[in-house]
């Protein structure tokens, strides 16, 4: 891909504008459609595109494998880590009213925010692990082996 | 939901039904996380030494009747998911922890031996969320909760089989293939779902069943129990559904077989019960005759097919593997009886079945251990140079068969009596005979192990004290509960009547234990 300047060029405009669309729909989730799946795609399609102009080594620099597999990890643990705060506040697994007693539904809304984030998380990491499983693979015959 | 519900906090003891999910899945992300060869194993140990714990302490509060309704973040049934424990689930979780506390100790010394090194880690993670699933399949009273563990647990699985691909290639085919049945399982288990919920619009088991109740006679929820149950027989590897389990268990690495015989498929056949008898009430399912049809011959089947395909495998561990669906068959049969005894048979068969199926297993991997494989030949005379491993084949073995004295007699009397109840003599006379089939086949196990010359080529050496002690638990206890039989039997006949009772009902406390 070394020789498509545009593509090149666009790419490293789109990346940005993108991450920074996938921030909004992170956050912006419990107001309007989105949240955690929809931004972890949109984080990771960011990353992808990347990968796909510039190269699987490229992109490996940027956000290496074990970071991704650190990344499924950490999601999994912030989203059931938030149900065993509530637990330790004295309420149900992901009772989010306890968060704030006096108003349950700000209670509601700073729960679903920190489980959301810890879904963006871990879908980022899948779709960009997908995404290195099915680049890294190496053909069983190689295109010289022939 | 005002802010004044909220004043009374939960103690410890409300959070136990959650705790008992919440530990272990939560190991198996930290386990990636830290993504430590050393500290992998530790954890994995002690959440599942807290599950066991945590199992006990309910199974103690629910065993004299009553049950145990937890509210997921703090919303009510029918509209939150609900934990739900009573004495049938309780006994089951008991089973799962249990075995994975025996089998892991063992685990760190033959993954060790069958693994490569580089993914320790993630087989312990993928172990714990495995653990997870079968829990979360169990404990919860939530119809759809039940296929999203169900498949937290079979995904597990799937990677855990093709683990056993550092040793022998084809175990990648054997875990793709449970792959594709599993999820035709799961799919249809979830079309089942989809129908009942069509029918009713709710998923709480409870509510379904009372609404089920009120429908009357109904082509969509019989198609969905169609559905559900064949989906579940996939699962359980009733036969002919069994495809899928002597490849899977046999090129799985040994702990991971001896975990997954002793609990994926009890767990199948415990939602299997738990969606014949509380959420279709019994006499609905007696209307559609398909205990006496189909489950009851399909069962019968089992025992003497599968027995019979074990008696003329010349590998120990594949036998097993055909055992195991013969043994499945017992359990089937206990249900299609219909009646308290067959399903206190059904329920007690599952735990005692559980723990010999696990001695006899993770014997195997010992054998694997010192001889790199398991075909009769090769595994020749290795009794008499591993005589604690040799003497644990031999005590399980004749628990499989139902010897007096051993677990496997116990499930085998009640399951006897339970035909004679309904008048079924030549049934008796059935399990009788696929006993003896059961004798031959583990006499070609002891034959090979005892009278033949020690092979040679294997290492001449016991298993390690890591293998023989979980062995010697396993083993143990089924000689244990063939004479002390007040836990197995009591706790399988409360989940029989409570089973028999149908539903419970929707619970209207939050966190209450009913007597």
């Amino acid at each position: 891909m070394h020789h498509h300047l545009i593509l090149r060029v666009i790419t490293k405009l789109l990346v940005g504008t993108i991450i920074l669309f996938a921030f909004y729909v992170q956050f912006h989730g419990d107001f309007s459609p989105g949240g955690g799946f929809q931004a972890g795609v949109i984080m990771a399609v960011a990353f992808i595109l990347y990968g796909l102009v510039f190269g699987l080594n490229h992109v490996q620099r940027v956000l290496p494998p074990w970071v991704v597999h650190k990344m499924l990890a950490l999601g999994v643990l912030i989203y059931a880590g938030t149900g065993v705060w509530n637990m330790m506040l004295g309420g149900e697994f992901l009772n989010y009213n306890i968060f704030s007693p006096l108003h349950p539904s700000h209670g509601q809304h700073s729960g679903i925010l920190y489980v959301e984030l810890g879904v963006g998380i871990t879908v980022t990491g899948v779709m960009v692990a997908i995404y290195y499983a099915f680049a890294g693979r190496r053909p069983f015959i190689g295109d010289d082996d022939w | 939901m005002s802010a004044e519900l909220q004043s009374v906090a939960l103690s410890w003891q409300d959070q136990l039904p959650v705790l008992q999910i919440i530990i272990p899945f939560f190991a198996g992300p930290l386990i990636v996380l830290l993504g430590s060869r050393r500290l992998a194993w530790p954890m994995a140990f002690a959440a599942s030494v807290a599950a066991l714990v945590i199992a006990m302490m309910l199974l103690s509060r629910v065993i004299d009747g009553g049950f145990i309704s937890y509210h997921m973040g703090g919303w009510a049934p029918p509209i939150g998911i609900e934990y739900r424990i009573d004495a049938a689930n309780a006994l089951v979780l008991v089973l799962i922890a249990a075995i994975a506390v025996v089998v892991l100790p063992f685990a760190k010394v033959s993954i060790a031996a069958e693994v490569p090194r580089r993914h320790h880690a993630l087989f312990y993670a993928m172990f714990m969320l495995c653990f997870t699933g079968l829990m979360g399949v169990v404990i919860t009273g939530d119809a759809f909760n039940v296929f999203v563990f169900l498949e937290i647990s079979s995904l597990s699985t799937y990677v855990l089989v093709a683990k056993g691909a550092s040793k022998d290639k084809r175990a990648l085919t054997a875990a793709y293939d449970y792959l594709i049945m599993g999820t035709i399982g799961a799919t249809f288990f979830v079309i089942g779902l989809g129908f009942l919920y069509m029918a009713t619009g709710t998923l709480n088991m409870a509510d379904l069943a009372d609404r089920i109740a009120l429908l009357g006679p109904n082509r969509t929820v019989q198609a969905g129990f169609a559905f559900i149950v064949i989906g579940m027989a996939l699962k359980a590897a009733m036969f002919p559904l069994h495809h899928w389990l002597p490849n899977a268990y046999n090129y799985a690495p040994s702990a991971v077989t001896a975990f997954l015989a002793a609990t994926a498929t009890k767990a199948a056949v415990y939602v299997m019960l738990r969606f014949m008898f509380s959420v279709f009430q019994p006499e609905f399912v007696a209307d559609s005759g398909v205990a006496a049809y189909i489950i009851g011959p399909l069962a019968v089947l089992a025992m003497f097919v599968a027995s019979f395909i074990a008696v003329f495998q010349n590998n120990f561990k594949r036998m097993l593997a055909y055992s195991s669906i013969a043994q499945i068959g017992y359990m089937l049969l206990g249900i299609s009886f219909f009646n308290h005894n067959g399903l206190t048979a059904t329920m007690v068969h599952l735990f005692n079945h559980g723990i010999t199926k696990a001695a006899l297993f993770m014997a195997v991997g010992a054998l694997v251990l010192r001889t790199g494989t398991t075909f009769y030949d090769r595994i020749a005379g290795m009794g008499r140079v591993m005589p604690f491993t040799g003497a644990a084949v031999v005590v399980a073995g004749l628990s499989l068969i139902g010897v007096p004295g051993t677990a496997g007699f116990i499930s085998k009397w009640v399951l006897v009596q339970a035909a004679f109840d309904n008048g079924l003599w030549w049934m008796a006379l059935a399990i009788m005979a696929s006993s003896l089939l059961a004798v031959i086949y583990v006499w070609r196990v002891v034959e090979a192990l005892y009278l033949k010359a020690p092979n040679p080529e294997a290492v001449h050496k016991e298993a390690p004290l890591m293998m023989i002690v979980p062995i010697w638990i396993m083993a143990g206890s089924t000689v244990w509960f063939g004479f002390d039989t007040s836990l197995t039997l009591g706790a399988a006949e409360m989940a029989a009547t409570a089973l028999l009772n149908g539903s419970s009902g929707l619970a209207e406390i939050a966190t209450s234990a009913m007597q």
